[in-house]
């Protein structure tokens, strides 16, 4: 009979964990270190392509925050009036964040799997495919706090961080990170060619333009106010904007909860398809 | 594990692909220090098989016991003590010769310091430690295969398997492999290897499994599967493509333990070749050529599935 209660009573507390200790059987993940070590050898003698991920986020801040700014003047949101590069700034860093990490979890992905072979060599290691995704999407994430704190300490310099909320700027950026590298990468595990990579810009670039990046959504109808969102980039956005502006208060958390489950189901479908691409 | 027990043991193991099958339920078993080959055309499922060994391939059907583990669900465990040379080579283009070997030992998770002392040793063992610092896209394929082998060695495997170690070398390059392979073995390092190649088998094998569509057709010693499918000898005779279906008519009056008429060539296998070519000349038959050899897994290839290891 206890024993009866105790095969009740058990999985609901311990379902969770050992579905979880499972997953990281099957998948792996703590192998991830690996392969950013293997990358950051890679990326010392690129540097280069460092320096411009750090660069092009300043271009569009300084092109257009400073430039369309002056035109523009300021800016209602959220019932406050602000300058129109104070709002524009969060919204191009969670941009840049999302640009970053695709561009890693793509372009980058795509080619260590069709072409050079990385996964095949690594998969006959003791590594799994959960740490191919872990390390990729880790990988991903370094290089976008790179870029984000290079960011922050110019807005910073030039006085657009406006509320102590903005501490949370850099981890927010993570997240923005960690769930476009992820939906990312698990895009990728199911593109046949280069081709397919058209996708990749016909998403991300309406997302830029039109996810309230550099108006507020107060400019659609509601009906598209609605659709946009939902979509994750205007998540991001809002989340950001929220905190640097110091507006939003504990509504933001939806947007974490949104960008966190993004990020989780990108991570685990990107694990499984590399192992049912690789381990067949 | 005592040390007796088999190091793989397969049965009854399938791969299949859809519906196409791969390999079709093949039992064997590898002992501790012995070098064990796969001799195969291509097609025959050979890395289908290496690969389900290296637990990167999960078997349909079958027992797959490696190192006393199960194939499917320790995999990483049993990845750990295997040292894998794909058919194609995997080596890391963006890093140098001794990064390849660095960062697939840390992928192995094993310290600095143990791994910077190995790679030190394995690049000169494949004779590349001049090549150290260098990037890899400009080596040989030689060079390229003896890398490989160099960075399976860094977790210093209880099994090193190699998938057609030297496919698409030049004799030479062949060589320099066959030489290191050799080495190995002689330090007890248990070998898995498959080849298409019958002097490969013969040289590296201790034993070896013949395999055709996705089965074993035999398996034993090269010298053992040589007395038991072949004769000591060889007779081979080739004539002018005009004279070639008279000729083989003629032939089957020469008496012989049996008779392969290829497409360019008759084969006799016999006791004693020379005896065997004075009773063909005696028939007044004269062929372009005449060759007296000993028997080869060539010959028992062609006579288990009556096709050369080459098609
Ligand atoms: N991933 C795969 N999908 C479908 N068919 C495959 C796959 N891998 C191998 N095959 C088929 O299985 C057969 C055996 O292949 P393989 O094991 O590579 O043979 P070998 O190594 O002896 O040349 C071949 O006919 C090959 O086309
Ligand atoms: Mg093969």
């Amino acid at each position: 009979m206890s024993e009866r209660v105790a095969g009740r009573a058990l999985p609901l507390r311990v379902l969770p964990v050992t579905a979880l200790a499972g997953a990281t059987r099957a998948l792996g993940g703590g192998g991830g270190r690996h392969l950013i070590e293997r990358h950051a050898r890679v990326y010392r003698r690129t540097w280069l392509v460092l320096a411009s991920g750090v660069a092009e986020p300043l271009f569009y801040l300084f092109s257009i925050g400073i430039g369309i700014g002056k035109l523009v003047g300021s800016v209602k949101v959220g019932g406050a009036t602000v300058p129109y590069t104070t709002f524009v700034a969060p919204a191009l860093l969670a941009t840049s964040s999302m640009n970053g990490a695709i561009f890693d979890s793509t372009f980058n992905v795509f080619f260590r799997l069709k072409y050079a072979k990385l996964y095949d060599a690594v998969l006959a290691t003791p590594m799994r495919s959960g740490d191919v995704a872990l390390g990729e999407i880790g990988w991903a994430l370094i290089r976008g706090a790179l870029y984000a704190c290079a960011f922050l300490v110019v807005m910073l310099a030039m006085g657009l961080l406006r509320s102590p909320w903005s501490a949370a700027a850099l981890p927010a950026a993570l997240l923005t990170g960690f769930a476009f590298a992820a939906a990312g990468m698990a895009a990728t595990t199911f593109m046949r060619s280069w081709q397919d990579f058209e996708y990749v810009t016909l998403v991300s670039v309406p997302l830029f333009l039109f996810s309230a990046t550099f108006y507020p959504l107060s400019v659609y109808p509601r009906a598209v106010q609605i659709l946009v969102q939902c979509t994750p980039l205007y998540q991001a956005v809002a989340l950001m904007r929220g905190l640097v502006l110091g507006a939003g208060g504990p509504a933001l958390l939806w947007h974490v909860a949104y960008l966190l489950i993004m990020g989780a189901a990108g991570l685990y479908v990107a694990g499984r398809r590399v192992s049912r691409l690789l381990l067949t | 594990m005592p040390d007796d027990s088999p190091l793989i043991r397969a049965r009854g193991l399938v791969k299949r692909f859809g519906t196409f099958t791969a390999v079709d339920g093949i039992d064997f078993e590898l002992r501790r220090g012995e070098a064990f080959g796969f001799l195969g055309p291509n097609g025959a499922g050979k890395s289908s098989t290496m690969r389900m060994i290296g637990c990167v391939s999960p078997p349909t059907a079958g027992e797959l016991t490696i190192l006393g583990l199960d194939s499917v669900r320790d995999g990483a465990a049993i990845r750990a003590r295997l040292g894998v040379v794909p058919q194609e080579d995997t080596l890391d283009v963006e890093l140098t010769v001794r990064e390849n070997l660095y960062v697939y030992g840390r992928y192995f998770g094993l310290p600095r310091a143990v791994i910077s002392e190995r790679a030190a040793a394995l690049l000169d063992f494949v004779q590349l430690a001049d090549r150290a610092g260098d990037q890899v896209e400009p080596l040989s394929g030689g060079m390229k295969r003896r890398l490989t082998i160099a960075r399976s060695l860094i977790n210093a495997p209880d099994i090193l398997l190699l998938d057609e170690p030297t496919t698409g070398l030049d004799p030479q390059a062949r060589h320099v492999v066959w030489d290191r392979l050799f080495r190995l073995k002689r330090q007890g390092v248990t070998l898995v290897l498959t080849t298409h190649y019958m002097d490969e088998a013969e040289q590296l094998c201790d034993r070896l499994v013949v395999m055709d569509g996705g089965r074993i057709a035999a398996q034993g010693t090269p010298r053992g599967l040589i007395g038991e499918y072949s004769t000591p000898e060889v007779l081979e005779l080739r004539f002018d493509p005009a004279d070639h279906d008279a000729a083989a008519d003629k032939l089957t009056a020469v008496p012989a333990t049996r008779r392969e008429v290829l497409a360019d060539r008759i084969l006799l296998y016999v006791p004693d070749g020379d005896a065997t070519l004075a009773q063909v000349r005696a028939l007044g038959l004269d062929p372009l050529t005449s060759l007296v050899r000993r028997s080869t897994l060539e010959d028992v290839f062609l006579r288990l599935t009556g096709r050369q290891l080459g098609e």
